[in-house]
């Protein structure tokens, strides 16, 4: 199996090539590989809380089943009939999770068959432990009218959670371990009353220094999170139009 | 790793917007709106000391089809030098990869917004004919705006009226350098079109397939626009956009909270320049703007025919005070007389 760090390291799609659908799609073993692994990365998580709540599986089911829809992805060569000109990768695999939901019985066959072809290690406890436990809590199900945004949502967080993955290993490469902890305090932790003043106090620098850590910082992530988001679109227009989504440009 | 809660998205998200404008000579202000491209930024200009607009998008890549149309409208508006259309300054790419121009910081209000507090329909006209100055001098260089409504208009403090928004513009004819022609994938189209007067029916059906993308304002889009007919657009679907404006500017309310009532001849004016058939339409902005000329000088106007009635009426309005003044004379002499004969 490969280890986490390849997935999130160096091992990623240049960003002049389009695109990850057309190298699953390719005929190179290795090129498929790595393409599902790309996918595997991005969309496991939204893909395991989707049938979670949508399909009220219990959590063993779910995983066996979120690691068998993404074998199908490869066995029965699902992405050949994507097309980024009618759909959005992510409703066309929300569709494709319906269908291999619908006909769970054969996939759980085909899952056996098969085994687990994913590279990728799925921290299913994790999963868990956003979804509030093990037990379901009936208010965070959410409506069918709601599923694709809970869907989108659950994704966006997944690829932001990598982005900030990716920006984490990328402060520790260049000695900016501090920049990524002011990044951390600031603006993933959810304190009201945090401050660049109470920062640059905290940390013993002056407040121009924790603006331009924090501007860095921002970049690096935005430019990561795109880098990702390159990395799973089909064509440069689904790019734009999911960077919008993912960034909420549409909505302002 | 600990999940990320919803409000750390939100400020991820909130972060990650602001431009990158490390390497330029610009510091970020603050944001000042957000269009269907990107958002629109105070910044200031570091090295002539002074406040610019910065339009950037949201989107990295300099190869897009948003990017290509935001570099395409900085040169548009480059070689649209009017005091009614805002100035352009600069042009790039930010090191996050967004391609950004710089403009004119234009202080002052939204048409919208500014409308409210001009009380004379007089005035509300004289503002609308510099709308229609800064419109026709675009056509004359070969440019359609496409998107004229209220918020596309600004009114600076001395009153001086700005067409903003040149995003959705149209290159029609060969003032504009074949360079950013090319740019626009319907130039050449409409140009062929141009040359072999109004479309076919067969070549207007191609057009919604073919090359049909709907853009602009409802309301303030003309039909054909609406269709999506984008290769028979010309000045005629501006005009129309003028004929709405013109509506709007003259229907809003005054600071007295009352809506000016539209005589009969502004009311011809507003409805031949939204006519449904672009024919019936005003061939150029410059004409419609004469009628608006005309009416503010209580001439006829081409758009209405009079009764004689309407006729005696506004030659009274128009000459009420030579009018008054024989009047005056006469009852004096009347008088007068009535006075010496006894």
């Amino acid at each position: 199996m490969r280890d986490e760090k390849s997935i999130h390291g160096g091992d990623r799609f240049p960003q002049t090539r389009w695109s990850v659908i057309d190298a699953a799609r390719s005929s190179d073993e290795a090129e498929r590989t790595r393409a599902m692994d790309t996918l595997c990365v991005a969309y496991w998580k939204p893909v395991y809380k989707y049938v979670r709540l949508r399909w009220n599986r219990p959590a063993d089911d779910a995983q066996d089943l979120t690691q068998g829809f993404f074998v199908q992805l490869i066995e029965r060569g699902l992405l050949d009939k994507f097309d980024p000109a009618k759909s959005r990768l992510r409703t066309y695999l929300r569709v494709c999770v319906d269908s291999f939901l619908i006909n769970e019985d054969k996939a759980a066959k085909r899952l056996k068959r098969g085994g687990n072809a994913s590279h990728v290690a799925l921290d299913f406890a994790g999963a868990e432990e956003e979804l509030g436990g093990a037990t379901m809590d009936p208010a965070k199900i959410p409506s069918p009218e709601s599923l694709e945004e809970f869907f989108e949502k659950e994704w966006i967080r997944g690829l932001f959670e990598l982005a900030v993955e990716d920006l984490r290993k990328h402060c520790d490469a260049n000695e900016r371990e501090r920049t990524f902890r002011l990044f951390e305090e600031y603006d993933l932790a959810s304190d009201e009353t945090i401050s660049y003043d109470k920062l640059a106090a905290e940390y013993g620098i002056a407040v121009t220094d924790v603006t331009n850590a924090l501007a860095w910082a921002r970049r690096e992530f935005r430019r990561g999170a795109l880098e990702r988001l390159r990395e799973i679109c089909g064509s440069e227009e689904e790019f734009q139009r999911e960077a919008r989504a993912v960034f909420g440009w549409e909505a302002k | 790793m600990k999940p990320l809660s919803d409000k750390a998205i939100e400020r991820l998200r909130a972060g990650a917007d602001e431009p990158d404008l490390a390497g330029t000579r610009y510091r970020l202000l603050e944001r000042v709106a957000r269009g269907g491209m990107g958002v629109v930024y105070a910044a200031e200009d570091e090295k002539l000391e002074r406040r610019v607009a910065l339009k950037v998008l949201d989107v990295p890549g300099t190869d897009g089809d948003l990017a290509t149309r935001l570099m395409r409208e900085a040169r548009v508006l480059a070689r649209l030098e009017h005091p009614g259309i805002v100035p352009v300054h600069d042009v790039g790419t930010l090191a996050d990869g967004r391609v950004f121009y710089t403009m004119k910081f234009v202080e002052g209000q939204r048409l919208d917004t500014f409308i409210e507090g001009v009380e004379s329909v007089q005035d509300r006209l004289r503002l609308f004919l510099r709308i229609c100055e800064a419109v026709a001098f675009a056509h004359a260089r070969g440019v359609l705006h496409r998107d004229l409504k209220p918020a596309n208009i600004m009114v600076g403090p001395f009153g001086e009226v700005l067409v903003m928004d040149w995003g959705l513009a149209k290159i029609l004819h060969a003032e504009i350098p074949i360079a950013d022609r090319a740019a626009d994938p319907e130039a050449t189209i409409f140009e062929k079109t141009k040359q072999s007067g109004d479309a076919s029916e067969s070549t207007k059906s191609s057009a919604i397939t073919g090359h049909g993308t709907v853009m602009g304002t409802p309301g303030y889009m003309s039909p054909e626009q609406a269709r999506g007919e984008v290769e028979v657009l010309d000045a005629r679907s501006d005009i129309f956009s003028l004929g709405a404006l013109l509506r709007f500017i003259l229907t809003q309310k005054t600071p007295a909270g009352i809506a000016p009532r539209l005589d009969r001849s502004l009311e011809a004016i507003c409805t031949k320049a939204t006519a449904e058939q672009r024919d019936s339409r005003y061939a150029a902005v410059l004409e419609l703007g004469q009628d608006v000329s005309r009416y503010l000088d209580g001439l006829a106007v081409g758009a209405h025919r009079e009764s004689i009635f309407e006729k005696a009426a506004r030659f009274y309005r128009r000459y009420r005070f030579f009018i008054l003044l024989i009047l005056a004379y006469l009852v004096m002499r009347v008088i007068l007389l009535l006075v010496l004969k006894r």
